[in-house]
């Protein structure tokens, strides 16, 4: 009977060093992911002579609000927060209008070469942007769109693959009788894309908004190459620009750098399971 | 592409009319193949057959400007950053991710935070982060030397100022950003594994390293390859960080091939020779995406 009730009291123990140690690990590796970002929001926090300071101090007291304020001052913050909103909605409208659209023709219109019109769709992914970046340069010249936010926007207006992919494998999931029963009732091709179709997939609607939001919101090249004067800049862009103009002022880059994540981190605590849904969607069928 | 359209219709023609009805869906996907997606890929082709500035008309010096390429040291030198960086990158983020999945696949209590906390620099923009990364590495005041010293007792060194450690320094940055991205994808083909899978298995007497390798391993080689051939393409589009970072310096030792079709076509406008690079770029990852799908039949298990 007391060897047995040991035995139970080792396996306890056991039990509980197994959960300390797998909390500890994943602690480990969390505090490698969270540093970071501690570290600059206590960096936008500090004086300048608090910054540049061995061995550093980590928490600034009093903290340094004003250096937001500061930044705000020296650069058109507020205007490049604007800018990137606008190109990310816009774009955003447009590409899910657009995949959708084509998702739909995809996944219910039977018609000659659609598996190859596809397969071609989904090669254009494989190519990375720089690719191809210099001949629509010259489109977007030719066009007279240099130096205005067309060039961000426009070209997602028309179906990019990820997107057209996404929707098409959950629009094949949707049975038919659906379509079915509203052609018997006299409902039209648009018809039955725009009102039965397109209301019973807002979640995977929702997944990509989420998904070419975030997309938009952190691009970098596109701006960089599209972008010369002050006022169109996108936040991404703008950031870089102040970088090279206050290259050594820690506390008001790392203000900077905190003001432009939050946006992503406020929308990210918000729909986290839409932003996860698109990768893992992506991938179980990839 | 119009002619492959014709060929499959000849056997088929009631189909004609689904054509019709699918072309209003897909204009804008169409202008989008031609003008934005494939198009410009063979438009690059015919540039880098070109000296161009976008000043003067342009002229037709044929393969010149790939001659040029193979007698630059630079070119070389770029190339030989480019696969350091994908030779390190690649298995990286096929194995790191991996274990975090495996670790944040457990059922604990708060597991959700972590997954999350994991996730956050995905996120966040490479601006943001190769700003805060470039202060982390900052050799007198920064966070890692700092941490190195009065941790570990090593010295810190020169990260990002010196031609040995900057690009190794872009690389675990990148890989600290982008971890998280594999991590879900890892941990959806994990969930989908059947239980009963490893209930068999362990009624058979496997332990859990043998469930692993034999149970485990195998189901997820789909994922595991998936993993790989986006790693492979977002290893070629090494470009923020280098702009951000270290503007391809020092001595050119972070200038990757992305970054380098950028130099030349918007900062010199050598858009010939920038085409070039960028049809290289192309024709690395065709080779090396083709390579991965032929291999793929020796170890990628599809149940």
């Amino acid at each position: 009977m007391r060897r047995i009730n040991l035995d139970e009291v080792k396996k306890y123990w056991f039990k509980v060093f197994v959960r300390i140690s797998q909390y500890t690990l994943l602690s480990f590796v969390g505090i490698i992911f969270v540093l970071p970002f501690i570290w600059m929001l206590l960096s936008s926090l500090k004086l300048p002579g608090e910054v540049m300071i061995y061995p550093p101090k980590w928490i600034p007291y009093p903290p340094v609000w004003s250096n937001y304020l500061k930044i705000l001052e020296l650069m058109p913050f507020s205007m490049f927060i604007v800018n990137s909103f606008k190109v990310a909605i816009l774009s955003v409208i447009g590409e899910v209008f657009t995949c959708s659209l084509a998702a739909y023709a995809f996944a219910r219109i039977k018609f000659p070469g659609r598996e190859f019109l596809f397969l071609t769709l989904i090669m254009t992914m494989m190519f990375p942007g720089q690719v191809r970046i210099i001949p629509v340069f010259m489109i977007m010249k030719f066009l007279g769109w240099l130096d205005t936010h067309k060039p961000l926007i426009v070209p997602f207006w028309t179906a990019a693959a990820f997107g057209t992919f996404l929707i098409r494998q959950f629009f094949l999931s949707l049975p038919s009788e659906l379509e079915d029963a509203a052609r018997i009732d006299g409902c039209s091709r648009f018809g039955i894309y725009w009102k039965i179709f397109v209301p019973l997939s807002i979640p995977i609607l929702v997944t990509l908004t989420v998904f070419s939001f975030i997309t938009s919101w952190n691009d970098l090249l596109n701006p960089v190459v599209y972008l010369s004067s002050y006022r169109k800049m996108t936040l991404t862009v703008g950031l870089a620009y102040f970088r090279g103009q206050y290259s050594v002022k820690w506390e008001l880059l790392m203000s900077g750098a905190t003001l432009s994540v939050l946006p992503m981190l406020i929308l990210y605590i918000v729909a986290q399971r839409y932003f996860v849904r698109a990768i893992v969607l992506s991938g179980l069928k990839g | 592409m119009y002619k492959q359209v014709e060929k499959l219709s000849i056997g088929e023609k009631k189909n004609w009319k689904g054509l019709f009805e699918a072309i209003p869906y897909l204009i804008p996907m169409l202008i989008g193949i031609i003008v934005f997606r494939g198009g410009p890929v063979l438009a690059s082709l015919i540039i880098s057959f070109l000296k161009w500035d976008m000043i003067l008309a342009p002229e037709w010096v044929g393969i010149n400007n790939y001659l040029k390429m193979a007698s630059d040291p630079l070119f070389w030198k770029i190339m030989r950053n480019t696969f350091i960086y994908i030779g390190i990158a690649v298995p990286a983020s096929i194995t790191i991710p991996l274990f975090m999945a495996l670790a944040v696949n457990q059922k604990l209590k708060g597991i959700i935070l972590f997954r999350s906390i994991y996730f956050l620099p995905v996120v966040t923009s490479m601006v943001a982060i190769g700003l805060l990364w470039t202060w982390l590495y900052d050799p007198q005041f920064g966070l890692i030397n700092y941490l190195l010293e009065s941790v570990f007792h090593i010295s810190g060194a020169w990260w990002l100022q010196s031609t040995k450690w900057a690009l190794p320094s872009i690389i675990i940055m990148s890989l600290w950003k982008s971890v998280g991205y594999n991590m879900v994808i890892y941990l959806a083909g994990l969930q989908a594994i059947p239980q009963q899978f490893y209930e068999a298995g362990h009624i058979d007497g496997a332990n859990k390293r043998q469930l692993f390798w034999n149970v485990t391993l195998p189901i997820l080689s789909p994922t595991i390859f998936f993993v790989m051939i986006i790693s492979v393409i977002g290893s070629f589009q090494v470009f923020e960080q280098a702009y951000i970072m270290t503007q391809g310096g020092p001595a050119y030792s972070t200038t990757t091939i992305s970054y380098a079709v950028f130099m030349q076509a918007f900062q010199y406008w050598h858009m010939g020779y920038a085409c070039g690079l960028a049809v290289i770029l192309a024709g690395c990852v065709l080779i090396i995406t083709l390579i991965n799908f032929t291999y793929q039949r020796r170890w990628v298990f599809y149940g």
